[in-house]
């Protein structure tokens, strides 16, 4: 396949950026997306220019490293996948495909298409854990049975990546369905109600601090999450934290 | 120097507990004038960060990736051993021990071993105490599978998606102690030099991947908890950024490597594609509880096959090969790794392979997909003879099972599983060997520690599925927080360590000498072009079979290969910048030494054990032969180059498991 790329090149956080032509020939259907990245980069080492940044590491849709705007959507075409599950195939001889950063104030360019999400990991440190020592003397892991619907639940709830998706596809740049998937793993588990009240005002809190926008009930990051993580997390967020709101 | 593997007096399974009454301990106010260093956020590096914070040391911590979430734990799929015995199906802690050490082909360190199995089972406790989503049962208790080379059912899981919750568990128990102040995280900074000062390691040399700055960072001990080295083979189920550099650059200042050769080949990874491709995907072993796996009998159908002219699924049963339920009758398609790796390359090598590269097996899901199906039906009082009814509800049962696994091959290959058998081919996946410890976990260099897969303790010449997220786990909440305050116990008057030494100035320049030749180098080829080449070395002569001849021209090809990269690799950009060329030239450079050591230490264990297959050495039925003069660890000094480097031996003594032959039949 021929294709024409158009990628957004930023030197660095404080440079102005600009999408940039690059040509590409010779690409296969069972490539993936990075493949066809690793292949211009390399053409454009041999020719002295600067290859192109961008994050990614484990391949194969877990890590949560990858991210990329392609063609106007988070991880491209596909669904329920990211950037480096995404294959050439979804794309056709002669194509125009436009690749960018995850656009949010939250997550300012570092360089060409990577951008800081550490914005996520500051709203987990203030409270997406629960506060249990790891001494090993906890309890026996069977003397809390819990229902196997709330545990499925808080577990589809958990398989989050971070990947910040979500907020690339959101109008708003919200970090709501992020968040929620957070808060409702914890709320569905036992062991995670005696620390629900903190918890989501605290999130609540950094998550505003951070820039991240309010939620309008939309539902593009549940389209987009390539973990197919449920706009019903942002629901169960609000309710605990109206609930929690009442309590203090 | 003497290898000495401190291991406790008395009786195994006091052990651990005899130890723990013995050592020294700091009291609270003094640890808070005592820093650790921890490299690596994985399983291993971030629960030791975390438990090291809870107990009141200054963590700094530091990781390559963005973000500590991210470290590959995230990606181990199918689940985490613990000998809690909750099926009633006769398993015990000597029972865990037993099996690894069977499992690892008598190469193992009992005593580590023991210890391992008996902590197994404060994990899963530690880990539902933080909210770890581990599958349950409809009454609420937790769920098990099994896994190869065992006959109980002692896995613990999350769909296919446990390491993932059980780092995501670790990052959470670290986030509490980020919030608190207890540590300090570093991301996207990568450690290139250990500074060693007065014999013990007291810093590292690190540099901010973001603005290219070097750093030097001091304290009182540093612990590694940087991964595996399989990326040595340049196309593995690694992600892009392992590396060995970490482990490597502390080899360089002392530290003994111990058992390179010891690579695990991991038998269920989607094939090989193409050229272009950067990495491969495994499809977890916890398949193999329902999948089975076969190729055809017949020579004629394979060519067939091949063509497009038949499909996997017009075949009978009478014309397919299931080689390991022929082969090993007792454990079947749960045979470990090692051996279902081997007998997959087998019969490729016979002909057999069922794709265009000859280098595929199936696994195959139909008689599960039935059999679930039928139960289903039955529990749900509808007609099990209804075969597309059945069918369909067979098909429910694995997608909860292995839902996530499916659909990554079917966005990979191309194929729904549902229909047609996966194909899978083995693929580089685990090291066993790594930095070499005492049972403190602690390298020969005092006070440089290393655990998790960085190591080499546990898993002898093969790792058994589902006991990397064990050892990483057991390793950082449970043993090194131990065995490191005793040696800190020492340091509690030391005071800062000062970063303005000489020792830091060597270290420092010893890295920037290295990152100024590499940026002005202005070769020809990119740091790509040097992998791929070193990884095709490593996979054709160091890979699933090995043999004397080989490995000695691997040992010669990649010396010549390391001096040709030096000469001629081109890194594009400059130093004080976001440059990934840079980064990733830096960690080839290491591979490229660790290469031929891996060579060098195949060449010189004579025998076959577990992942290290010596043609030479084989039984009449093609199974490995191992010999007893090998029963030793095999631990390298660095003495300049990778081929100087000199041996020594840890005799491995088994007392309380006989040494017999390693059967699954």
């Amino acid at each position: 396949m021929k294709l024409t790329l158009k990628i957004w090149r930023q030197k660095n956080a404080e440079t102005k950026g600009k999408l940039v032509d690059y040509p590409i020939d010779g690409i296969e259907g069972d490539m993936s997306f990075l493949e066809m990245l690793d292949v211009l980069n390399e053409e454009l080492i041999i020719k002295d220019e600067e290859p192109v940044a961008f994050d990614h590491d484990c391949r194969e849709g877990i890590c949560g490293s990858c991210s990329l705007q392609i063609n106007g959507e988070a991880h491209g075409p596909d669904r329920l996948i990211t950037t480096c599950q995404l294959h050439m195939r979804m794309f056709n001889d002669g194509d125009t495909i436009y690749i960018e950063p995850f656009r949010a104030t939250a997550f300012p360019v570092i360089k060409d298409l990577i951008v800081d999400r550490s914005s996520f990991d500051r709203i987990q440190h203030t409270g997406g854990f629960i506060s249990v020592n790891t001494s090993g003397n906890t309890i026996d892991a069977n003397t809390i049975p819990i229902n196997k619907y709330d545990a499925d639940t808080a577990f589809e709830a958990a398989i989050c990546i971070g990947c910040g998706a979500c907020v690339a596809s959101c109008k708003n740049s919200s970090a709501m369905l992020f968040v929620g998937a957070k808060v409702s793993q914890f709320a569905l588990l036992p062991q995670g109600k005696i620390e629900a009240t903190d918890r989501v005002l605290n999130m609540v809190k950094q998550m505003d601090e951070e820039g991240f926008g309010n939620c309008t009930n939309t539902g593009a990051c549940e389209v987009e999450c390539p973990k197919g993580i449920s706009l019903e997390n942002i629901a169960r967020m609000n309710r605990e934290y109206l609930s929690a709101s009442l309590k203090r | 120097m003497a290898l000495d593997s401190k291991i406790p007096k008395g009786p195994l399974a006091d052990k651990w507990t005899s130890y723990k009454n013995h050592i020294n301990l700091v009291n609270p106010a003094n640890k808070r004038n005592i820093d650790v260093i921890v490299v690596g956020t994985g399983l291993a590096g971030g629960s030791a960060a975390a438990t090291l914070a809870e107990l009141g040391y200054n963590v700094k911590a530091f990781c390559f990736q963005d973000s500590p979430r991210r470290a590959h734990s995230i990606a181990a799929q199918g689940g985490i051993n613990a000998s809690k015995n909750y099926q009633g199906d006769g398993d015990s802690t000597y029972r865990l021990f037993y099996d690894t050490v069977k499992g690892g082909d008598y190469r193992s360190r009992e005593a580590n071993v023991y210890r391992l199995a008996e902590v197994s089972t404060n994990i899963i406790d530690q880990c539902v105490a933080q909210g770890v989503p581990f599958a349950r049962e409809y009454g609420g208790y937790l769920d098990n599978r099994s896994f190869g080379g065992v006959l109980v059912s002692r896995t613990f899981y999350a769909a296919g998606q446990t390491g993932q919750q059980l780092l995501l568990g670790a990052y959470s128990a670290m986030n509490r102690q980020i919030g608190r102040g207890k540590i300090k995280m570093y991301n996207r900074h990568e450690m290139l030099d250990v500074v060693i000062v007065g014999g013990k390691a007291r810093g590292i040399i690190v540099r901010n991947l973001v603005t290219g700055e070097i750093e030097r960072h001091s304290a009182h001990a540093v612990v590694l908890g940087t991964g595996g080295y399989g990326n040595v083979f340049f196309l593995s189920t690694n992600a892009m950024g392992s590396n060995v550099t970490a482990a490597w650059k502390a080899h360089k200042r002392g530290a003994y490597f111990a058992n390179p050769c010891y690579t695990q080949i991991h038998p269920t990874c989607i094939p090989v594609s193409g050229d272009h491709q950067s990495k491969l995907t495994l499809m977890s072993e916890s398949l193999r509880n329902d999948g089975r796996i076969w190729v055809p009998k017949n020579l004629e159908d394979v060519k067939a096959i091949r063509e497009g002219k038949l499909k996997p699924t017009d075949l009978t049963e009478e014309k397919r090969d299931y080689y390991l339920e022929r082969r090993y009758p007792a454990f079947g398609n749960l045979v470990p790794r090692d051996v279902a790796s081997r007998a997959a390359k087998e019969r490729c090598d016979a002909g057999y392979g069922v794709n265009k590269t000859g280098e595929a097996v199936y696994l195959d899901f139909a008689a599960s997909i039935e059999r679930y199906g039928k139960e289903r039906a039955h529990v749900r009082g509808l007609n099990e003879n209804d075969d597309t009814l059945v069918k369909k509800l067979g098909k429910e049962v694995i997608e909860e099972k292995y839902g996530n696994l499916f659909q990554m091959y079917e966005k990979i290959v191309d194929q729904n599983p549902y229909e047609t058998p996966m194909m899978i081919y083995p693929a580089v996946h685990y090291t066993m060997g790594g930095l070499w410890v005492d049972y403190n976990l602690m390298t020969n260099v005092p006070g440089l520690y290393c655990i998790g897969e960085a190591n080499f303790s546990d898993h002898g010449a093969n790792r058994l599925g589902a006991s990397a997220l064990m050892q990483g786990l057991a390793d950082g909440y449970f043993v090194l927080p131990y065995t490191i305050g005793d040696y800190l116990s020492e340091d509690i008057r030391t005071g800062k360590i000062p970063t303005d030494s000489s020792e830091f100035d060597e270290a420092e320049k010893n890295v920037t000498d290295k990152l100024d030749h590499l940026i002005t180098n202005n070769g020809t080829h990119t740091v790509d072009h040097f992998h791929k080449r070193l990884g095709k070395i490593m996979w054709n002569k160091c890979g699933m079979a090995r043999n004397a001849e080989g490995l000695k021209e691997a040992i010669v090809e990649i010396a010549e290969l390391r001096k040709e990269f030096w000469k001629n690799v081109k890194v594009p950009g400059t130093q004080t910048e976001y440059n990934e060329e840079l980064a990733k030239a830096m960690r080839v450079a290491d591979f490229l030494e660790l290469g031929e050591l891996f060579a060098k230490d195949g060449l010189e264990r004579e025998e076959s054990a577990g992942g290290h297959f010596r043609e030479e050495f084989q039984t009449e039925e093609g199974e490995a032969l191992r010999r007893p003069e090998f029963q030793y660890v095999a631990a390298w000094e660095y003495k300049g180059e990778p081929k100087d480097a000199v041996l020594h031996k840890e005799e491995l003594k088994y007392e309380f498991i006989e040494v017999k032959d390693r059967s699954y039949k």
